[in-house]
């Protein structure tokens, strides 16, 4: 028989270590991003060493490496970590309130309603740059309202969310094809190259557009994630606890969505970073929970790197970052879909 | 911020007046007042689908009564916000999820959410009383185990504590003991008396074993294509005819030997196996009364099969 004093420990316990372990991964991940980042800006053209580069980083380089690593290659590298970051937290958000894997922003339709918009403004407007980036925005915003306003039915379901979300995912990549079968050629390229999501020529404005979104949706997940992990034990219990569980559920909706909004908008659909990057937090940390602040990490790290796949495996050709990611995520969503049919559930 | 539970005076009282409930355009329920007795232990008991878990959510306000209300304390319990209502008031759904692979300790330490703020500082408090919860369903072995792993049984209790941790006056259990083996079913509703007597908290359970709601129920009531047949004491409750209205089964009722509550035989179309009686009367006082009343009743006499 253990006395009370013992059954404490053994709760404060077991928290500990649960906590030890998350501490213990965002640290190992934060040098790991931190190295592919100083990596990533010592290679191109002109190499610079790293150790001058984490000099320059720190404000002690000369002006030459100054000027290429703070001007040139700097906002490429932040826009494609913050990119990543968003796209994890946003994945992270969505499949921990439909419990389910599959229901991250890049399977259902969010990012194809921005891909649509985006497009359109490029083939049919002739637009480039920001007024791109806005579209895209209010691609997803729209996207998203329509799925929420469909999938309600005194309150949402997380099935329905999903499936309402995949058709009009369908219905936005048929929208994008016909608009780009209508385009001229090299408009058409053009926007193909947005639609797989790339980090080519991102300069400080986007830099600024990322850190805005972030330093306002972190502050907002951290207030919304104590209510995500209740809202993950489902409606009911969560109810039964005292858990707004509707106004919850949107308000998280909607930070996910300006996350994953605001990065497509940035970089294009950079495909399956969202998907991968949170069931990978998830594992690392051996928690149940939404894992955000390892999520937004491992988005940050699967971005990086492969951007720097895409810029320098190749020799001469640079790659969309999206194509690699999509190499990485394809297999990953045919696992899990297979894996899904033989356990005859939805994860 | 704790609720007061050593002072008997702010114990909260749990009431519906006039409810109709149902879901979509279908109606469960469709007059129903009741009062739950405050620091007694009622059980609602009924055939399946006749609306005990309904009825539960409903006095948990999970669902919204298209008529009447739910008062907790005389108040509206639509009008106390959520969170507070959490407080005092806890419930069990009938089968709880889980995300995968959340440890027991992590599950039963969520349902501190409503003692909790956003800016959550855990406290020593919160510790104990996930501990205390886990030690009074007996899972604190199995505090980092995953939840998935668990037997049926195991994870019955962990849900259990879950509710206990949640440190509430009055608690709600749809049908706690499902997937639990006899010695467990009756660890829990044992435990369910201690938090009576000791805390003398209100409880409020479905049970299906009529015999189970007669030993542990201080107040039964019994349930009926969405209304309240017959409540009161066991005794009161638990008779031949009401039985029969309920559950459309024809039964004989003699006193529980050890507990002396309504103890109920089914007759069913096939009667007990009578070669076996003799050797048990033989052994076991307690059947030997249960055959005997079974005997004078001129029930599953030999020469009538
Ligand atoms: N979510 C729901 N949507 C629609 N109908 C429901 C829902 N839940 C229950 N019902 C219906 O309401 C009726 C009462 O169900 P309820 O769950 O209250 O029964 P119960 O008495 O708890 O039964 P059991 O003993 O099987 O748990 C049933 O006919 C059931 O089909
Ligand atoms: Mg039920």
């Amino acid at each position: 028989m253990t006395t009370a004093e013992e059954a404490v420990h053994i709760i404060s316990h077991a928290r500990a270590v649960r906590q030890a372990r998350t501490v213990a991964v965002i640290g190992v991940l934060a040098m790991l991003v931190f190295v592919t980042f100083c990596v990533s800006l010592s290679l191109g053209d002109f190499k610079i060493p790293v150790i001058d580069v984490v000099k320059t980083l720190f404000g002690g380089g000369d002006k030459a490496t100054e000027f290429i690593v703070n001007r040139l290659r700097l906002p490429r590298a932040l826009t494609g970590l913050m990119v990543g970051a968003a796209l994890g937290m946003s994945g992270a958000i969505f499949q921990s309130i439909a419990r389910n894997p599959l229901a991250s922003p890049d399977i259902i339709g969010v990012t194809y309603g921005a891909s649509a918009f985006a497009v359109f403004a490029i083939v049919t407007l002739g637009m480039t740059g920001l007024a791109v980036s806005g579209f895209a925005i209010a691609g997803a915003i729209l996207t998203a309202f329509i799925m929420y306003v469909l999938a309600w039915r005194h309150g949402v379901s997380s099935y329905r969310l999903i499936l309402i979300g995949i058709g009009i995912g369908a219905i936005a990549t048929s929208i994008t094809s016909f608009l780009l079968t209508k385009a001229r050629v090299e408009i058409a390229q053009q926007a193909l190259i947005w639609l797989t999501g790339s980090l080519n020529g991102r300069d400080w404005s986007n830099v600024q557009a990322m850190t805005v979104t972030l330093a306002i949706s972190a502050p907002l997940s951290v207030w919304l994630v104590h209510r995500l992990r209740i809202l993950q034990l489902g409606d009911e219990t969560a109810y039964g606890l005292g858990l707004r569980v509707e106004s919850s559920r949107l308000g998280l909706i909607v930070v996910g969505v300006f996350l994953a909004a605001v990065a497509t908008a940035a970089a294009g659909p950079i495909g399956f970073v969202a998907f991968v990057g949170p069931p990978i937090a998830r594992r690392l940390t051996r928690s149940p929970g939404p894992a955000m602040i390892t999520s937004a990490l491992i988005g940050a790290l699967v971005v990086a790197v492969s951007d720097l796949i895409a810029q320098h495996a190749f020799g001469e050709t640079q790659l969309p970052v999206g194509v690699v990611t999509g190499v990485v995520g394809a297999p990953y969503l045919m696992y899990l879909l297979a894996r899904t049919n033989r356990v005859g559930s939805g994860g | 911020m704790e609720n007061s539970v050593e002072k008997p005076e702010t114990k909260h009282s749990l009431a519906a007046e006039g409810l109709a409930v149902g879901y979509d355009q279908r109606q469960i329920i469709a007059d129903l007042s009741v009062e739950i007795p405050t620091g007694k232990i009622t059980v609602i008991v009924g055939a399946n689908a006749c609306g005990k878990s309904t009825l539960l959510k409903t006095l948990a306000r999970l669902l919204k009564p298209s008529k009447g209300r739910v008062l907790l304390d005389g108040k509206s319990i639509q009008s106390i916000p959520t969170r507070e209502v959490a407080t005092q008031l806890g419930l069990l759904p009938q089968s709880p999820t889980a995300p995968e692979g959340i440890t027991v300790a992590d599950l039963v330490g969520r349902g501190r959410y409503p003692r909790t703020r956003w800016i959550r500082q855990w406290t020593k408090a919160d510790d104990e009383a996930v501990a205390d919860a886990m030690t009074s369903t007996s899972v604190l072995e199995l505090a980092d185990r995953p939840i998935d792993e668990l037997s049926g049984g195991q994870r019955q209790r962990v849900w259990i504590a879950m509710a206990l941790a949640q440190e509430t006056d009055i608690l709600l259990l749809d049908e706690p003991t499902t997937f639990l083996d006899l010695t467990h079913q009756f660890e829990v509703l044992d435990l369910l008396v201690d938090l009576n007597k000791r805390d003398n908290r209100t409880i409020v359970l479905v049970l299906h074993d009529l015999n189970q709601a007669c030993r542990f129920g201080d107040h039964l009531i019994a349930m009926k294509n969405g209304a309240i047949v017959a409540k009161g004491n066991p005794a009161d409750v638990i008779t031949e005819e009401v039985v029969h209205d309920v559950f459309g089964l024809h039964v004989k009722i003699i006193p529980d030997p050890v507990a002396g509550t309504p103890m109920v035989v089914p007759l069913g179309r096939h009667t007990t196996r009578t070669d076996r009686v003799q050797d048990m009367v033989a052994s076991n006082s307690a059947v030997a009364a249960l055959a005997a009343s079974a005997a004078a009743n001129g029930v599953c006499k030999p020469s009538e099969r």
